[in-house]
C-alpha cells in the first residue's frame, strides 16, 4: 500500500514536471478573475466558458504565432466572488504572484472598474468584454479595452427606429424607466441625448430602486399619459417586471424597448404577453459577421451550443472576442512585451464573428452597432440596424384588447 | 412632482389604481411583518433573517410548480416545509440566542441571512425567478383600474391568515401557551408550559408565514436570492408602526404602508419610494415617543 501510494506520488511529480517542462517556454498565460459564485455567477460562468471555447479553438489550430514562435494560449482563473474589492485584490495577486502581463476582463462594469487602476499602475494590458459603462472610458486608462458596445448605445436604436419612422419625430413623447445604478443611467444618458437630437418630449423619467420588484406606480403613470415610447431597463429583473406588470396592468403602448430580456427569457417564459417587445442586444448568432477562427456568428453559437447544452448567450461571444483580440494583438506586436502589445492593441482593426471591431484612444469599440432584438412570434428576431436585420419590425404594437 | 400630484387628482379613477395596487402589495408584506411581530413578540428577537426566509419560500413554491404542483397546492406546501425549516433552524442556532441580549440576535440573524442568501444563490442561481400563474387582471372602469388576481388572492390570504393567526392565538391551547411564554417565559415555565418547544413552534410558524408571503411574492412579482433585504425593512416597519402582539395593527400598518408607498412612489417618482417609507418611519417613531413623553409626564 505504502509503496504504491509513494508510486503514485513519484508519478504525480513525473507529469506535473514533464508537462511544466513541455509547455512552460511556447505557451502565454493569460490571467482573468471572473465571478463564480456571488450574483454574478451566471454571468460570469458564460464569460469563462467565452474564453475557454477561443483558447481551445486556437490551441486547436497550432496557436499564436509570434515573431517566428508558436506559442499555446493558457488561462489562470480566479473566482473573485462577484466583488469589486476581491477583483482589486486578485488581479495584483495575479500579476505580482503569479506573474501574469495580460489579463482578460472580469464580468461587469463594476468589476472592471475595480480592476483597471490595478493594471494600469503595473502596465498590464486588459481586455475586456463585459464591462460597458462608459465611465470607464473617460478616465483616460491606456491598459484598458472593451469589445463590446458601450452602455449609453444599448437603446439609442429604439430611439433611432421611432424617430426615423415618424413623419414628425418632435411630437413624440417617451417614458422612462431605469433603474437608479450605473449601467441603466448610462443607458438613460445615451436615450436622452438622442431625444434630444430628434426633438422628443420625455414625459416621464423614473428612477428605479435597485432592489425594485414592483413598477405599478410608474406604469400608472404610464397608462395615464399615454406616450409613444416606454424604454425600461434594470437588468433581469427589471425586464421581467416590467413584461409582467405591463400585461398586467394593460399598459398600451406603441413601442416598448428594454434590455437584458433575452437573459431575462422574456419571450420563453410569457410567451404571447412579451410579443412585440424591443430588446437591446450585443450580439446575435443570426448576425451575418464571419471571421476565420470561429466562421459564421451562426457557427460559433452551434459551437457553443454543442460545447456546453445551452444556446450561446452574447456574454460568451463577446468573451471569446476578447480573447480573438489579444491573440491577434500578440501576433501584430511580434513581441511578448507588455507595452508592444498594449500598442498592438490599439491598433486593432479586425473583423470577428462579434462584429467589427476597431478601438478609440479610450479603448471602446467604434466599430460595432449593438443590435435589437423584437419577440415576433416567440422569438427573438433581430429589426434593427436596418443593414443586419432578419425581419421586419412590427410597429406598433396593438393594444391589449386587440391582442 | 406637483404635476403628478394633479394628474392624480384630476384622473380619480387613476389614483384609485395606485392606491389599490399599493394595498395589496402592503398585504404580502403585512403577512412576513405577521411572523416578525410574532418571533419578536415571544423570542424577543429582531428577526433580520425574515426577508431570506420569505425569498426561500418562494424558491420553495417554485421548485415545486416547476415538478408539476399546481399553484394553490405549491403555497401551502412551501408554508408546510418552511415551517419545518423553522423549526430546524430554532434548535440549530436561534434557542442560542434567546436570552441573550438584543445585538447578540441581531448579529446571529444577521449571520443566518447571510448564509440562507448564498445557499439560495448556489442552489437556485442568481437568476430573476417569477411564477406565471395565467390568472391575468381585472378591469374596472375603464381599464384605468387593473388588479392582478393573484394579487387580490394574496390580500385575501393574507387577511384571512391574519384572523385565523388571531384565533389560533387567542383560543387554541397552543396559541395561549404562545401568549403565556411573551408575557413571562419564567412564569409559563413554571406552569408546566415547555418554552423550548413554544419557542421553536413559534419560529416555525414564523417560517410558515415567509413560506406562504415568498410563494405569493413569487406569483405577483419575481424574486432573486438578494431580494430580501426589503422585506426584511418593511416587516420591520410594520412591526414598528403596529406594536408587538396586535394582528390587526399588523394587517392595518401593511395595507397603508403599502397604498402610501405606492402614491409616494407615482408623487415624488419611483427613486424616492423607498426613502418616503423610511422618513415616515422616523416621523412615526417621533410623534410615538412624543406622546409617550406626554404620558410620562401625566404620570408623574
Amino acid at each position: 500500500m505504502k509503496l504504491k501510494f509513494g508510486a503514485l506520488v513519484l508519478m504525480a511529480a513525473l507529469t506535473a514536471a514533464g508537462s511544466v517542462r513541455a509547455e512552460d517556454p511556447a505557451t502565454i498565460r493569460l490571467g482573468a478573475a471572473v465571478s463564480l459564485s456571488g450574483k454574478y455567477s451566471t454571468n460570469g460562468v458564460f464569460t469563462r466558458n467565452g474564453y475557454d471555447l477561443a483558447v481551445a479553438r486556437i490551441n486547436e489550430r497550432g496557436g499564436v504565432k509570434v515573431g517566428d514562435k508558436t506559442y499555446k494560449l493558457e488561462i489562470v482563473y480566479y473566482d473573485d466572488e462577484s466583488t469589486p474589492a476581491r477583483g482589486a485584490q486578485l488581479a495584483e495577486r495575479l500579476i505580482q504572484q503569479d506573474g501574469v502581463k495580460y489579463l482578460l476582463g472580469p464580468y461587469s462594469s463594476g468589476l472592471v472598474e475595480a480592476m483597471a487602476p490595478v493594471t494600469e499602475k503595473y502596465g498590464v494590458p486588459m481586455v475586456e468584454a463585459n464591462g460597458a459603462a462608459i465611465s470607464l472610458f473617460r478616465k483616460g486608462y491606456k491598459y484598458l479595452f472593451a469589445v463590446l458596445s458601450t452602455t449609453d448605445q444599448y437603446l439609442k436604436g429604439a430611439v433611432d427606429l421611432a424617430g426615423s419612422r415618424s413623419a414628425d419625430p418632435s411630437k413624440l413623447r417617451i417614458a422612462m424607466a431605469f433603474e437608479n445604478d450605473p449601467f441603466s443611467q448610462d443607458v438613460r444618458e445615451g436615450v436622452t441625448e438622442d431625444a434630444k437630437r430628434f426633438g422628443m418630449k420625455i414625459v416621464v423619467d423614473d428612477k428605479l430602486p435597485p432592489d425594485l420588484n414592483d413598477m405599478s406606480a410608474t406604469l400608472t403613470k404610464v397608462k395615464l399619459l399615454k406616450p409613444d415610447i416606454l424604454i425600461v431597463s434594470g437588468h433581469e429583473k427589471g425586464a421581467e417586471t416590467a413584461v409582467r406588470q405591463i400585461a398586467d396592468q394593460r399598459v398600451n403602448v406603441p413601442m416598448l424597448a428594454m434590455t437584458h430580456c433575452d437573459s431575462a427569457q422574456i419571450a420563453e417564459k410569457h410567451g404571447k404577453i412579451a410579443e412585440y417587445t424591443l430588446c437591446a442586444a450585443q450580439w446575435a448568432p443570426s448576425l451575418s459577421y464571419s471571421d476565420e477562427l470561429f466562421g459564421k456568428a451562426s457557427e460559433y453559437a452551434a459551437l457553443y451550443e454543442k460545447t456546453y447544452k445551452e444556446p450561446a448567450p452574447y456574454q460568451a461571444a463577446e468573451s471569446s472576442a476578447a480573447v480573438q483580440v489579444f491573440a491577434d494583438a500578440f501576433a501584430r506586436a511580434g513581441s511578448l512585451d507588455p507595452k508592444a502589445v498594449r500598442d498592438a492593441l490599439s491598433q486593432t482593426n479586425m473583423k470577428t464573428f462579434y462584429g467589427p471591431i476597431r478601438f478609440d484612444e479610450t479603448g471602446k469599440n467604434v466599430d460595432k452597432p449593438t443590435i435589437l432584438y423584437q419577440v415576433q412570434d416567440g422569438k427573438y428576431v433581430v429589426v434593427y440596424p436596418e443593414k443586419w436585420a432578419e425581419a421586419k419590425l412590427r410597429t406598433p404594437t396593438p393594444s391589449w384588447d386587440k391582442r | 412632482m406637483i404635476d403628478n400630484l394633479l394628474l392624480l387628482l384630476q384622473n380619480p379613477s387613476f389614483a384609485l389604481d395606485v392606491v389599490l395596487n399599493g394595498l395589496l402589495a402592503g398585504a404580502i408584506f403585512a403577512l412576513a411583518a405577521y411572523g416578525m411581530s410574532l418571533v419578536w413578540g415571544v423570542l424577543n428577537i429582531v428577526n433580520i433573517v425574515q426577508g431570506e426566509l420569505v425569498v426561500l419560500g418562494g424558491y420553495l413554491a417554485f421548485v415545486a410548480m416547476g415538478a408539476g404542483v399546481p399553484a394553490y397546492f405549491a403555497l401551502p406546501l412551501s408554508a408546510a416545509v418552511m415551517f419545518g425549516v423553522g423549526y430546524g433552524l430554532y434548535y440549530t442556532v436561534i434557542f442560542r440566542v434567546v436570552d441573550k441580549d438584543l445585538f447578540i440576535s441581531i448579529l446571529a440573524t444577521f449571520g443566518l441571512s447571510i448564509v440562507i442568501q448564498q445557499l439560495m444563490n448556489t442552489v437556485f442561481g442568481s437568476d430573476v425567478r417569477s411564477i406565471d400563474t395565467g390568472l391575468g387582471s381585472f378591469y374596472m372602469l375603464d381599464g384605468a383600474v387593473t388588479v392582478a388576481w393573484i394579487k387580490l388572492i394574496a390580500c385575501a390570504l393574507a387577511l384571512v391568515s391574519g384572523a385565523a393567526l388571531w384565533l389560533f392565538l387567542r383560543h387554541a391551547r397552543l396559541g395561549q401557551a404562545i401568549r403565556a411564554t411573551a408575557q413571562n417565559p419564567r412564569a409559563a415555565h413554571i406552569l408546566g408550559i415547555d418554552t423550548g418547544r413554544v419557542y421553536a413552534i413559534t419560529y416555525g410558524l414564523n417560517g410558515a408565514l415567509c413560506g406562504a408571503a415568498g410563494s405569493l411574492a413569487v406569483m405577483a412579482w419575481t424574486i432573486h436570492p438578494y431580494i430580501g433585504l426589503p422585506y426584511t425593512v418593511r416587516s420591520f416597519m410594520i412591526v414598528v408602526v403596529a406594536g408587538l402582539g396586535n394582528v390587526g395593527g399588523v394587517v392595518a400598518a401593511g395595507l397603508s404602508l403599502g397604498a402610501l408607498e405606492n402614491v409616494a412612489g407615482f408623487v415624488l417618482g419611483a427613486e424616492y419610494q423607498i426613502a418616503f417609507v423610511f422618513a415616515l418611519m422616523v416621523l412615526i417613531l417621533v410623534w410615538r415617543n412624543w406622546r409617550a413623553a406626554r404620558r410620562r409626564t401625566y404620570l408623574s
